[in-house]
C-alpha cells in the first residue's frame, strides 16, 4: 500500500475515534452550532498562523481554544438568540479568514484543503498532532466522564452534587476546540461538525446507555473514514466530502428502519 | 401509600441516629435581605427566609413572583446582588427542580439517572426506588415517564442524598389533581420519617396548607408570612390571590383531616376539585 494512504488511514481513524465522542457531547448539550462556529473561525487561525510562522495545526489548535472562549462568552449575552449569535460569529469569522488569506500575497494557502480537508497530504507532524489529540481528548473525557454526564443531565443538580461545573465546562470547551482543530485536517472547516455529529446520530440509534453511544460513535466514525477514503480512491472524489457522505449513508441505514416503523 | 409503612422502620432508625448525634436547633438555611437582579430587572427584593430542621416552610406566590429565583439563590445556584445567604456547613441538600428536561438524544434509563448522584450504591438506590414507587420505571428511558412519575423520580434522586434539607420547586406540576393531594401528604410524611427540613415552592397555598409550619408569600418581595391560617387572612395575601381563593381554602381546611384515598372517590373531593380549577383559572 502506498505510504500516503497508510498515513491517511491512520490519521483518519485516529481523528474519527476522538471526533465521535466529542460529537456525542455536542449533540447532548445542543451545541452543534457552537461546534460550527468554532470550525468556521479556523481559517482565521490558519491565516494568523501563517503570518506568525506557526505550523497550521498548532495555529488551529491555539486559535481554536481562544475562539471557543470568545464564542462561549458572546453566546451568553441575550439581545439575540444563541443560534443567531453563533451564525453571525461563524460566518463573519469565515469571511474574515477568506479576506485575510486573499490579502496575503506572498504566501499561498491551500484554501480548498482547509475548506473541505486534505487527508491525503498528512505529514509526520500531523500524525503526531493526531496522536496527541487522541490521547489528550479521550483521556480527558475518560477522567471527566462522571461530571460531564452529570452536567449533560442537569447543570443545577450536578452543581449540588458537588461537580465543579465551571471548571469541567471550561476543560471540555478547550478539548472540543482541540478536536475540531485536528479534525479540520481530515474533512475541512465546512464539514468538520458533520464528522462529529453524524456518527453520534448513528450511535443514538444503536445505544441504550451513554457509554454505548460513545463507543458506537467511534465505530461509526472509523467505518465512515475507512469506506470514505476507499470510495474517494475508487471514484477519484474529494476525500473529506466522501467521508461525510459515507457517514450520512450509514445514518440512513441505521435510522430508516426505525422511521418506517413509526 | 403502602410504601410509607415499609420504610417507616428503616427510616426511624436513621432518624434516631441523627437525633441523638446533633440535637442543635441551628437553622439549616438562612437567607437575609436578598436581592436578585437578572438582566437588569430586580426579580427578588429584600427577601428573607429561614428553614429549621424538621420544619416545613412553604414559599407561595403568583407566577413570576421570583419563587424559583429565590430558591436557586438560597441553594447557591444563582448569584445575589445584595443580602446574604447562609447554609449550615456540610449541609446535604436534596433538590427537586421545577423542570428537568433530559435531552432525548441521551440514552439513559431512570435507574441510571438516579445512580448519577454522588456516592450512591445499588442497594440504596433499590430501596429508595421501592419506597417512592418508581421501581417499575427502572429500565424505562427517563424521557419516557409521565409528569407524575418524573416528579417521583426526582424526589427519589433527592432522597438518595440522605438530605438534611429537601427543596421542592412546584412538586405537583404535571401531577393530576387526585395525585397532588397524595403527593403533598407524602412530602409532609417525609419530614417525620426522614427528619429533614423542607422548603417547598407552590403557586397554590391550598395544596401545601395541611402540612406547612410557616408560609412565606412572595411577590418579588415578601408581602406577608406566618402560620398558614394567619397568612390567608392577611390583606396582602387577599390582594394577590383574591377573596375567592380564601373561601376555597376555608372549604379545604374544613375537610383536611379527612384522609381520602389516593383514587379520590368522594363527592367532597370532586366538588373541591372543581372549585380549585375555577380559582386557578381566575
Amino acid at each position: 500500500m502506498d505510504d500516503f494512504l497508510v498515513r491517511a488511514l491512520i490519521a483518519g481513524i485516529g481523528i474519527a475515534a476522538v471526533a465521535g465522542p466529542f460529537g456525542c457531547i455536542l449533540v447532548w448539550r445542543r451545541m452543534a452550532f457552537f461546534g460550527g462556529a468554532l470550525a468556521h473561525s479556523g481559517l482565521l487561525g490558519v491565516a494568523a498562523g501563517v503570518l506568525l510562522g506557526l505550523s497550521p495545526m498548532l495555529a488551529l489548535a491555539l486559535f481554536g481554544v481562544a475562539a471557543a472562549l470568545v464564542i462561549a462568552g458572546a453566546e451568553r449575552q441575550r439581545s439575540l438568540p444563541g443560534d443567531a449569535i453563533l451564525a453571525i460569529i461563524a460566518h463573519t469569522a469565515l469571511a474574515l479568514g477568506l479576506v485575510v488569506v486573499s490579502l496575503m500575497e506572498t504566501v499561498r494557502v491551500d484554501l480548498m484543503g482547509y475548506l473541505v480537508g486534505d487527508i491525503l497530504a498528512v505529514s509526520d507532524l500531523d500524525l503526531i498532532a493526531v496522536t496527541a489529540s487522541l490521547v489528550v481528548g479521550l483521556g480527558g473525557l475518560y477522567l471527566l466522564w462522571r461530571p460531564v454526564l452529570a452536567i449533560v443531565v442537569n447543570e443545577d443538580l450536578a452543581r449540588l452534587d458537588g461537580v465543579a461545573v465551571g471548571r469541567t465546562n471550561a476543560i471540555m470547551l478547550m478539548l472540543t476546540a482541540l478536536v475540531v482543530a485536528v479534525a479540520i485536517k481530515l474533512v475541512g472547516i465546512l464539514l468538520v461538525v458533520a464528522l462529529m455529529i453524524i456518527p453520534a446520530g448513528v450511535a443514538r440509534g444503536l445505544a441504550r446507555t451513554p457509554e454505548q453511544m460513545v463507543l458506537w460513535s467511534m465505530a461509526a466514525g472509523v467505518l465512515s473514514v475507512v469506506s470514505g477514503i476507499g470510495a474517494s480512491l475508487l471514484w477519484d472524489i474529494q476525500t473529506g466530502p466522501s467521508i461525510v457522505v459515507t457517514a450520512a449513508i450509514l445514518l440512513g441505514v441505521v435510522w430508516l428502519p426505525a422511521l418506517r416503523r413509526s | 401509600m403502602i410504601f410509607h409503612n415499609q420504610i417507616a422502620a428503616a427510616v426511624r432508625r436513621r432518624q434516631s441516629a441523627k437525633g441523638s448525634g446533633m440535637t442543635s436547633t441551628e437553622a439549616l438555611l438562612r437567607v437575609e435581605g436578598v436581592d436578585v437582579t437578572i438582566s437588569e430587572s430586580r426579580v427578588v427584593q429584600a427577601a428573607s427566609l429561614t428553614v429549621d430542621p424538621g420544619r416545613i416552610v412553604s414559599l407561595i406566590g403568583p407566577n413570576g413572583a421570583g419563587k424559583t429565583t429565590l430558591v436557586r439563590a438560597a441553594l447557591g445556584l444563582q448569584s445575589v446582588s445584595a443580602g446574604s445567604v447562609w447554609r449550615r456547613p456540610k449541609l446535604r441538600v436534596g433538590y427537586v427542580p421545577q423542570k428537568v428536561m433530559v435531552d432525548p438524544s441521551l440514552p439513559i434509563t431512570v435507574r441510571r439517572f438516579l445512580s448519577l448522584g454522588a456516592g450512591t450504591n445499588g442497594a440504596a438506590v433499590n430501596s429508595v426506588m421501592n419506597e417512592m414507587g418508581v421501581a417499575k420505571l427502572s429500565d424505562r428511558p427517563v424521557q419516557q415517564v409521565s409528569g407524575g412519575e418524573m416528579q417521583r423520580t426526582l424526589i427519589t434522586r433527592a432522597l438518595l442524598r440522605d438530605p438534611d434539607l429537601l427543596v421542592l420547586d412546584e412538586p405537583a406540576q404535571g401531577v393530576d389533581i387526585s395525585g397532588q393531594e397524595e403527593l403533598y401528604r407524602m412530602i409532609g410524611d417525609l419530614r417525620t420519617t426522614r427528619g429533614c427540613g423542607i422548603l417547598v415552592v407552590s403557586h397554590d397555598l391550598r395544596l401545601v396548607m395541611a402540612e406547612t409550619d410557616h408560609v412565606i408569600c412572595l411577590n418579588g418581595y415578601v408581602c406577608c408570612e406566618g402560620q398558614p391560617k394567619s397568612v390567608v387572612d392577611h390583606p396582602a395575601y387577599l390582594e394577590i390571590f383574591g377573596i375567592r381563593h380564601s373561601d376555597a381554602l376555608a372549604v379545604y381546611t374544613h375537610n383536611h383531616d379527612y384522609r381520602h384515598r389516593a383514587d379520590g372517590d368522594s363527592i367532597r373531593s370532586s366538588a373541591d376539585t372543581d372549585k380549585a380549577l375555577t380559582v386557578a383559572d381566575g
